[in-house]
């Protein structure tokens, strides 16, 4: 019970009028950030630090503005993913897979709806998580170690074989391109410097999001180019007000995408992207009967519950040990020491104010978000009714603002067309984009725990497998692989008996 | 509708904060991504020097992230030498690069504004450890080189690693190159690896554990300063323990090769009266830093000292030939 006195007194807090206020605006601004193509959580947050100063705001209230951004933020990532197929941040390029094709066939409204409640569910569960179990859940997220995140982006690139509809060859290797691409930079372990040819702009490697934005905002306005005048047809807008019979599809994906959202979230070196991986690549397994890829619900539901879910899960190592488990983490992290406040094991004693205000602030801003995402879904499906000639200049536009905004480096405009130019390539020969940049994403994650592990055995691979951590996981992915075979065998089995090919 | 408004206005700020770039002419460039140690001095600093009213304006905060602060020397030495406004942080970890050649050029193509605080090297272990002191570390690294693991924040030959090999070698052991070494994004992380029992000993900046230390779940075998430090005095110094070795890790700025004399002097000024405010000596106390100051011509032998401590130490232990 001393959770709820704890929680009531919190929202005490997160209900005064400039708490309030800043929810609301944080939301707004989050949805805004997270929706443009290149902006994302860590910008965002970034960006309004120096407003939570110049507004001389307290801790408090500066944490639940920027939490409110983040959570708008993974909000806002799927828009863009759904209406034009150009994720919004890094977290929400799965749910491009099922949830573009739903607008091709004219369910951009319904899409948008689905999302939007699978991301309230995800972040509300994962709040509700974190108010239970946070100090307990930290205690056990110090004994996964690197052989064991190792044995996790096993189990997240054993399943990505699967994700996309096009050959699993073809998937295979993108991601193997996208993880070479990943080893480009400066080698963490040594400092030795990988593919840069001399140039330092490559000494920190391919930024990710700016891969991201190329590889799908440029590269699609490219195809967009390519076809004739009269070809030139943007996708229909279709229904403006979603249909409850379809958002119900997606209940079912929305809780179980949460759960494993949520567990990835709390593990300092996983985080979102791969929260919604898992969470995509699980329900597929679990539910697919051919439709996912082509506009299913659950396809859509499962990783945008995952990442909201991921993202109140990175709260926890935070809080609880100051870890941050993701970009947006470390640069909140870093406010809250500016601001004379030491997150870490005794912070929930020092500042219960902040902690509580800042749980009861979620839980408001949750509420704010769907509220605010479900009217404006008429809104943004107009977007789908402007003329091409409007709308794809935007997106240019939009891309090169955002990945100067995130870098500052002429460079990475060069990066980013460069990766529009291989994206355009690679969809032209029916490859899937989204392993490309998961390689990307996770692979650097995986080669330095790789290394790490590597580096606290002298070199000995057995350490991989000591852990019953890691062995666990290994077993999961190997069940899940063999299911995956004998689910395939089964079904050119039963093919064939129908007098297939 | 108030509520939509604030958004908006929220909204607009940050778009007109994109497109219209500095809000003053002041610029802090920080060479890492928001978060770090870098970014961290930049934001402080550019902040109280708006509040205590030294420069006009909010100080604009550029992340130029990239080799460890390469791409924005780089960058300041080829395209902004001569730009008095700006400033860069940095810190020992820069010189450390400098030192072992992994920047263009050498401390000479910059100058050096000042430092205005240091933070202290740590060496820790798990409560629950069985190393009792820097000398049971020692021992044991001594009769076995590979019997402990040891981690921090930095690569293998960055600054967290080299004061370990410092003590090292201090102890008397030859074969430093066969400790092991892990290096993890940042403190905290390298702390609960090693509460998680992945590795055995933490060397790292104090103001990146203070939370650890402050709620026991960590042992403190030695604080690498000269002196007990300020916030925690009860921490022995390796001095005391009879390792004469310090490893501070100091933050301060530079400014571009071809500033005048004028606009140099003006920012040592600037920073100097800064450092004399009581709001910083707060913040740096708040942050695990220990304010100390050392500017203009003062700070630029002590940078090119420490190039060349630096060069000898990395060649000693085999990180550069």
């Amino acid at each position: 019970m001393e959770i709820l006195s704890s929680l009531w007194a919190g929202f005490a807090v997160a209900a005064l009028p400039i708490n309030l206020a800043l929810i609301v605006a944080g939301c707004f601004a989050g949805t805004l950030i997270g929706a443009l193509p290149g902006l994302g959580p860590v910008n965002g947050v970034a960006i309004l630090i120096p407003l939570t100063f110049a507004f001389g705001l307290n801790a408090t209230s500066s944490m639940i503005l920027l939490s409110a951004v983040y959570y708008g933020c993974m909000y806002g990532g799927r828009i863009s993913s759904i209406l034009l197929n150009i994720p919004g941040d890094e977290p929400a390029i799965m749910t491009t897979l099922d949830g573009y094709p739903m607008a091709r066939k004219g369910q951009a409204a319904d899409a948008l709806a689905i999302s939007g409640i699978a991301s309230f569910i995800g972040a509300t569960l994962a709040t509700l998580g974190l108010t239970l179990f946070a100090p307990l859940l930290a205690k056990a997220a110090i004994y996964f170690g690197p052989a064991d995140y190792f044995a996790l982006y096993v189990m997240a690139f054993a399943t990505i074989g699967g994700i996309s509809g096009t050959d699993p060859r073809k998937t295979l290797l993108a991601a193997l391109l996208g993880l070479m691409l990943g080893t480009v930079g400066l080698d963490p372990a040594t400092g030795v410097a990988r593919y840069t040819f001399g140039s330092f702009n490559l000494y920190d490697g391919f930024d990710p999001i700016v891969a991201l934005v190329g590889l799908f905002a440029i590269s699609e306005i490219l195809f967009f180019l390519e076809q004739k005048a009269q070809d030139r047809q943007l996708i229909p807008k279709g229904r403006v007000f979603p249909r409850m019979s379809r958002v119900k599809e997606g209940l079912g994906a929305s809780l179980r995408g949460s759960v494993i959202g949520f567990i990835a979230g709390i593990l300092p070196g996983a985080g979102a992207s791969l929260g919604a991986v898992m969470a995509y690549s699980f329900e597929k397994r679990l539910k697919d009967k051919g439709t996912f890829g082509t506009g299913d619900p659950r396809g859509v539901a499962a990783p945008e519950a995952g990442n909201n879910a991921a993202s109140g899960g990175a709260l926890i190592p935070m809080l609880t040990l100051g870890v941050p488990g993701s970009g947006t983490t470390a640069v909140m992290l870093a406010m809250l020491i500016s601001l004379n406040i030491q997150p870490g094991p005794l912070l929930f004693e020092r500042s219960p104010d902040l902690v509580w205000g800042l749980v009861a602030a979620l839980y408001l801003a949750n509420f704010v978000l769907l509220i605010l995402n479900l009217p404006l879904i008429g809104i943004f499906t107009r977007v789908l009714g402007l003329p091409a000639w409007g709308l794809m200049p935007l997106v240019v536009a939009i891309s090169y603002l955002g990945v100067y905004a995130i870098t500052h480096a002429a460079f990475d405009l060069m990066v980013m067309v460069g990766f529009g130019i291989l994206g355009f390539v690679l969809r032209k020969l029916d490859f899937s984009l989204v392993p490309v940049v998961l390689g990307l994403l996770l692979g650097l994650d995986m080669e330095n725990n790789l290394r790490r592990a590597l580096s606290i055995s002298g070199g000995d691979f057995t350490v991989l497998l000591q852990s019953p951590i890691a062995l666990l996981l290994y077993g999961i992915t190997a069940v899940f692989l063999a299911l995956t075979l004998w689910l395939s065998r089964r079904d050119s089995k039963a093919f064939a008996a129908k007098g297939g090919r | 509708m108030i509520f939509d408004l604030n958004g908006l206005r929220a909204a607009g700020v940050t778009m007109a904060m994109l497109i219209a770039g500095p809000v003053s002419a002041a610029e802090c460039i920080a060479p890492a991504d928001p978060g770090g140690g870098w970014d961290f001095t930049c934001r402080e600093v550019g902040r109280l020097l708006t509040e205590e009213g030294l420069v006009e304006g909010n100080v604009q905060v550029t992340n130029m992230p990239g080799g460890v602060g390469a791409v924005a020397y780089a960058n300041v030495a080829g395209k902004r030498a001569d730009d008095g406004d700006l400033v860069v942080a940095t810190s020992t970890v820069g010189i450390t690069q400098i030192a072992q050649g992994k920047y263009p050029g050498g401390t000479d193509q910059m100058r050096w504004l000042g430092m205005l605080g240091a933070d202290v090297g740590v060496i820790a272990v798990a409560k629950d450890s069985d190393i009792q002191t820097l000398d049971d570390l020692m021992a044991r690294l001594k009769e076995d080189p590979t019997s402990v693991v040891t981690s921090g924040s930095s690569g293998a030959g960055g600054w967290d690693h080299i004061r370990l090999l410092l003590l090292a070698q201090e102890a008397g052991i030859d074969v430093i190159d066969q400790i092991r070494w892990v290096q993890f994004d940042g403190g905290s992380p390298a702390v609960t690896q090693m509460m998680g029992g992945q590795v055995g000993v933490v060397s790292t900046d104090l103001g990146e554990i203070r939370g650890f230390v402050e709620s026991g779940d960590i042992r403190v075998l030695a604080v690498l300063a000269d002196e007990p430090i300020s916030a925690f005095p009860d921490l022995p110094t390796a001095k005391s323990q009879g390792y004469d070795v310090t490893g501070y890790n100091w933050r301060g700025f530079y400014t571009g090769g071809e500033v005048s004399d004028e606009d140099y002097a003006a920012w040592v000024d600037r920073l100097k009266t800064l450092y004399e405010t009581e709001a910083w000596q707060e913040t740096a106390k708040a942050s695990g830093l220990e304010p100390v100051w050392r500017g203009g011509d003062e700070f630029t032998s002590y940078v090119t000292e420490q190039e060349q401590q630096m060069a000898e130490i990395s060649r000693q232990i085999g990180v550069i030939q």
